[in-house]
């Protein structure tokens, strides 16, 4: 077999090189930044610096709030998952045993996909504003309060649902996808071997579907802790009393809003900490037990 | 060589053209929709009105945006002359030496004439430091006033014409609104910060914080946590609880014009710069204005309420022919006729007493009732050091806690004098941090 061999070095160098450009200029060096900055003190217009050591970091794990953000991010991130990729499925089940009209709910279905965060974020404030949204309103002719303002609990349901609502669509495509690869035969073998319908989803189907539930699972774990910026910033704007402040939106309100960039680079090299590690342990120990 | 000669014969003429072109100027502004072709047209006028100067208005998005693009674009050297700040921006913005030109020393600099007495006192003295120099330019000030609903009070049997002067003719009022089904709630309010604790606090002549609320230096903390403050608190939760009052949100509350233009709340205390969306929101029923009710048992009370808004601040390290036409933009900017057209147009108050004389001379005031209330509210006293304002670091934060405490509170976790205990704690931390940084 004849192999083809490049002899020259610089070429591949120089096709690696707007990658890896790109990579340093917009990825490394703002990391290596945050680090720098985490360990100073500095007033907001760079007048006075001063180096603190780890002391910006010590005062984020004695602060209560700091530590509030983390347990509600591990609430927010697992509620926004886990209901994203239920209803994902249902909708992909649902839909994979229709026949002709096939299309037209999967063309409807993946139209959320398409608003931008920031208006979705809008959208679900005035469905479930107190005073003018039609949700509260309908609630309230059953009986149940459903105020998000001062209420944490229902503030959480509220931002979990207005993260979920546009990842549903995102995810139902993946799962329709892989709905559509799993073999029809195996099916049909295991019905007339006297499987029931949820005998042989969850012994066939489910299985069969696991690459495309684990990668779903890694993008949208990483899109609850990172990328849910802008719902939280149009509508609760991490409240009532810190109940939905995320920790990438804490970093934010730390940062450029209240220019504490010590503290708020420290926050930020902890994430970056946190995104490590999830890769390591979603890469190491769950791919393994994965079937492709 | 002779392309050569011509081209650089034309680079020769564009570049004293360009000596002889008028000097721009950035000013960089949070004025969004009607505000915001406003301002552009009095930069226009100002443009317009002579040959050397040229202010470039940007929109840079909200208060908050705005002054972290201008400390941004400070730290990379590319900042704006002119910068419009919000007023709890003031104590971070003053601690910044070198970074900030101080209005008055600007105005001597160039010659222009200057005089801080025109300047309604309640307004300069929240931008003045403690020898008396005016540090930044106020532009946008307005204060907290009550909106009512006349025909509501008429619904409920309540003189449409005597709004409420008390906090207890407040809670007397409100109740006979709910219970008659006139409305469902009493009033709501925008600001818990800025309304229901600061101006609270002055309006009752009581300490926001230590060495007069921060005017006499970085090592002030707050003492927001008094009697008035805990028993006013106290009471918010009861009425919350007795569906008197409704809580608006975070911030501005932004449930809080919803609520009143929808006639759910008879009652609404907020910003006096909303004065022309309120009246234009408001068609469906007769409008009121009044000052923000007291509690009569407090001495000293009612003392004045406290500004909010924002004022134009100048940053350095820009040309001095800028800072020369930035100086004479100023003046043009407080003349009595561009500030009056401005605060008849927006609602805020007009920050000098010519432009309020003058606003008086051409009727505006007859044509338009309410309209003066603001001001008659904010100048009813001479302000007291615990009626001038406030100046803390970290300030913006410091709201969001006020907030973050209140919500507690009405949520049950905490009682009044624990949420406002807590609101000095952890304010008190932020301040601390923030002297930390500025020594």
């Amino acid at each position: 077999m004849k192999r083809v061999v490049f002899n020259n070095k610089f070429l591949p160098l120089l096709l690696l090189a707007p990658q890896l450009i790109i990579t340093a200029i917009f990825f490394l060096w703002p990391a290596a930044q945050a680090i720098r900055q985490s360990f100073l003190r500095e007033d907001a217009f760079g007048l006075r610096t001063e180096f603190v050591g780890i002391d910006n970091y010590t005062a984020l794990f004695r602060s209560s709030e700091y530590l509030n953000s983390f347990s509600v991010t591990l609430i927010f991130t697992v509620s926004v998952t886990v209901v994203t990729m239920v209803f994902a499925l249902l909708m992909a089940i649902a839909v994979d045993r229709l026949i002709k009209s096939e299309k037209v709910y999967t063309t409807l279905l993946i139209w959320p996909y398409a608003v931008a965060p920031a208006v979705a974020g809008i959208l679900w404030w005035f469905i479930f504003n107190p005073s003018i949204g039609i949700l509260p309103y309908v609630l309230r002719q059953v009986g149940i309060n459903f105020n998000w303002i001062f209420d944490p609990t229902d503030a959480m349901i509220f931002v979990v649902i207005a993260s979920a609502w546009s990842r549903i669509s995102y995810s139902f495509l993946f799962f329709l996808a892989g709905l559509q690869s799993v073999p029809a035969s195996l099916r049909e073998a295991a019905a007339i071997d006297g499987a029931g319908p949820v005998k042989r989803f969850f012994t066939i189907t489910l299985p069969l579907l696991s690459p495309t539930t684990f990668f779903l699972l890694v993008v949208n774990l990483v899109y609850a802790m990172f990328e849910t910026f802008a719902v939280i910033d149009a509508t609760t704007l991490g409240g009532p009393a810190q109940s939905t402040n995320i920790l990438v939106y804490k970093v934010y309100q730390d940062g450029f809003v209240g220019q504490n960039l010590g503290s708020s680079a420290a926050q930020s090299v902890i994430l970056m900490g946190i995104v490590i590690v999830l890769t390591v342990i979603q890469f190491r120990f769950v791919e393994k037990r994965v079937a492709y | 060589m002779t392309k050569f000669f011509a081209a650089s014969t034309m680079a020769l003429i564009a570049s004293l053209s360009a000596a002889q072109a008028k000097t721009d100027i950035q000013w960089w502004h949070a004025m969004g929709g009607e505000l915001g072709a406003k301002l552009e047209e009095i930069t226009k006028n100002f443009n317009e009105s002579q040959d050397e100067y040229n202010i470039v208005p940007s929109y840079k998005g909200n208060y908050v945006e705005t002054m972290t693009a201008a400390i941004a674009a400070f730290r990379a050297k590319q900042q704006p002359a002119i910068v419009q700040v919000f007023e709890v921006g003031t104590g971070t913005m003053i601690a910044a030496e070198g970074a900030i030109y101080p209005v008055y020393q600007l105005m001597t600099d160039n010659q222009e004439p200057f005089d801080p007495a025109a300047y309604l006192p309640a307004v300069a003295g929240y931008y003045t430091d403690t020898s008396g120099n005016m540090l930044s330019m106020p532009f946008n000030s307005s204060t907290p006033i009550m909106y009512y609903n006349k025909t509501v009070f008429e619904k409920a049997g309540l003189d449409p014409n005597t709004p409420p002067k008390t906090w207890a003719e407040m809670e007397e009022f409100s109740k006979k609104i709910v219970e008659s089904g006139a409305a469902t709630c009493g009033f709501t309010t925008g600001w818990i910060s800025w309304i229901q604790t600061e101006n609270l606090s002055a309006w009752h002549n009581q300490p926001i914080g230590t060495l007069e609320n921060g005017f006499g230096g970085l090592d002030a903390r707050l003492e927001v946590n008094g009697p008035v403050q805990v028993r006013h608190w106290e009471n918010l939760k009861k009425w919350a609880d007795e569906g008197l009052y409704k809580y608006a949100g975070p911030l501005g509350g932004d449930n809080a014009p919803p609520m009143f233009y929808g006639q759910e709340c008879a009652m609404m205390m907020n910003s006096s710069g909303s004065r022309a969306a309120v009246v234009e929101n408001s068609k469906d029923f007769d409008l009121g204005f009044a000052m923000l009710p007291f509690y009569d048992d407090v001495e000293g009370a009612p003392q004045n309420s406290i500004i909010g808004g924002a004022t134009l601040w100048v940053l350095q390290g820009r040309a001095p022919e800028e800072y020369a036409g930035v100086a004479k933009f100023f003046t043009y900017l407080s003349s009595p006729e561009v500030q009056a057209d401005w605060h008849q147009f927006s609602g805020y108050l007009p920050i000098t007493t010519a432009a309020y004389e003058l606003s008086q001379e051409q009727g505006y005031y007859e044509a338009n009732p309410g309209a003066d209330t603001a001001i008659k509210q904010i100048t009813l006293n001479e302000p007291t050091p615990n009626s001038k304002g406030l100046r803390f670091g970290n300030y913006v934060q410091v709201r969001t806690i006020i907030d973050e405490e209140f919500e507690a509170m009405l949520g049950g976790s905490k009682d009044a004098q624990g949420a406002l205990d807590a609101v000095v704690e952890r304010g008190n931390k932020l301040i601390e941090e923030f002297q930390a940084q500025n020594q």
